[in-house]
């Protein structure tokens, strides 16, 4: 019984952690982009005061049961993913439902809240959104071809498809992955540039050409759902790479160093590029991506 | 709670305080004004510091920019982008064109007077007004909302009747959804 409650405890300890330092990145990641145009920029805690602005509005219009249930599917899936990254590696206090085969679960649970969000754009009958629901699942079918290349190729290597089991073996070699099977990461860091959907490949919420895209007839409320959600998301994902290739990290600090030195990956690749178009995008993915992702699959394969 | 009222008003505080630092502004060029916005927002002036910063769609917005003349035409427009966005909503006025008309005083399709059609909150006085005195009209923005005075939109739904004897005046053929913000 006292596992249980700790259990919970330690899930919403998770997930308060998960959201103040994804709203962090959020507005670190503003204050940088200002800087890097020479402006002076908001303060790094503006996203606060902008999620508790749209969570103080006080009327949400909404079109709809499934426009309403959008943010809900968006948010469940981004905490199903936090719940099954391992936060900490020897710590109790960050619990993880981890079991065999949880990456290939990872794979599809990454992609469902994508969906339930485009199902509630969809009902918005805004033509903006629609597009921009479109132009999102063809960037997901480009950039998820390295990202589950480069997964397979960690899982033939390590004949494991669970996290714990990547993390075990790198403990036990002393190596992070990153280095052992450098060709799968580079792969996985050109899937994660879409994944962020930072510039050039914010095709799907770009604010000027399809006024943001799905999110268009979203306001207050629901934009604030929609706000942290991806603001915990960003952190699941930022720590499933930690996890992958980097070996995990025994305290909150490392963990935090680490996250941020990966997050400046896509960021600082945003700030000086400008927009693809959608066939742009997914023609990149499927270039020199997946062809990293298919030379980690020899790797994993020959040795 | 010991004392609603009480408890309310720091409420209050705390949320107008978040509204006051979190402005987005759908910004709505109807006339020559718009071409203030993008200094205003760039590097040499950067309204993002004050978490100024733009909406794509009037859901999302708090503020709308009403930069110039309004024609007839666009009048409609307006109406309906304002009546798409969500409580609480602020209207700027941003040149002379909609504090009097400005050099459009006589012309048979720009209206004169925007407070008649729409409740704003603010007026930024000139004809261009320069990007200091955009960013001084938002900062009085931010004063009234701080002080809880910004009180437009309420004054719009207190007052319906008023406001849309005005606006169906000047547009004869009203053909429009009735929205329930």
């Amino acid at each position: 019984m006292e596992t249980v409650l700790m259990n919970i405890l330690g899930a919403v300890a998770t997930f308060l952690v998960a959201f103040v330092v994804g709203m962090t990145y959020g507005g670190l990641s503003r204050k940088i982009t200002a800087r890097v145009q020479n402006r002076k920029g908001p303060p790094f805690y503006q996203n606060f005061i902008d999620a508790f602005k749209l969570g103080s509005k006080k009327s949400a219009i909404h079109h709809g049961a499934m426009h309403h249930l959008g943010p809900a599917f968006l948010m469940v899936s981004s905490v199903m993913t936090l719940m099954l990254v391992p936060v900490l590696t020897h710590n109790n206090w960050y619990p993880n439902l981890n079991f065999k085969g949880d990456l290939i679960f990872l794979l599809y649970i990454m992609t469902f809240g994508p969906l339930g969000m485009a199902l509630g754009a969809g009902q918005t009958g805004n033509p903006n959104s629609a597009i921009g629901v479109t132009r999102g699942l063809s960037q997901m079918v480009g950039f998820e071809i390295p990202w589950v290349l480069a997964l397979v190729s960690l899982m033939i290597q390590y004949h494991t498809t669970s996290i714990t089991g990547l993390m075990a073996a790198q403990a036990h070699t002393g190596t992070w992955l990153m280095f052992s099977s450098p060709f799968a990461f580079i792969a996985a860091v050109m899937a994660m540039l879409g994944m962020f959907r930072y510039s050039p490949f914010d095709i799907v919420g770009a604010p000027t050409e399809l006024a943001s895209g799905p999110i268009a007839e979203s306001g207050g409320k629901y934009l604030f759902v929609m706000m942290s959600s991806g603001s915990v998301f960003t952190f699941a994902k930022l720590t499933l790479y930690v996890d992958l290739f980097m070996g995990g990290a025994d305290n909150l600090g490392i963990l935090l160093i680490k996250t941020f030195a990966l997050y400046l990956i896509p960021m600082l690749y945003g700030v000086t590029t400008p927009r693809y178009r959608t066939e742009q995008a997914v023609r990149w993915f499927w270039g020199w991506p997946s062809f990293f992702g298919l030379l980690a699959i020899l790797q994993a394969v020959i040795f | 709670m010991m004392n609603d009222k009480n408890s309310q008003k720091i409420v209050d505080i705390i949320q107008n305080w978040a509204r006051k630092h979190s402005i987005w502004v759908l910004a709505y060029g109807t006339g020559c004004g718009a071409i203030e916005i993008p200094p205003t927002m760039t590097s040499r002036y950067d309204a993002e510091r004050l978490g100024v910063r733009g909406a794509a769609t009037p859901r999302q917005a708090d503020v709308l920019l009403i930069t110039g003349y309004l024609t007839v035409k666009t009048m409609k427009r307006v109406i309906r982008v304002y009546e798409q966005m969500q409580d609480p909503k602020y209207v700027i006025g941003f040149g002379s064109c909609t504090i009097n008309g400005g050099m459009y005083y006589d012309s048979y399709n720009t209206i004169k007077v925007l407070d008649k059609y729409l409740p704003v909150d603010v007026y930024i006085n000139g004809c261009m007004p320069r990007p200091e005195a955009v960013l001084s009209g938002f900062a009085q923005l931010q004063k009234r909302i701080a002080e809880g005075r910004a009180n437009g939109a309420k004054e719009y739904k207190e007052n319906l009747e008023w406001y849309r004897a005005n606006q169906k005046k000047i547009i004869p053929n009203w053909v429009m959804p009735e929205y329930n913000w």
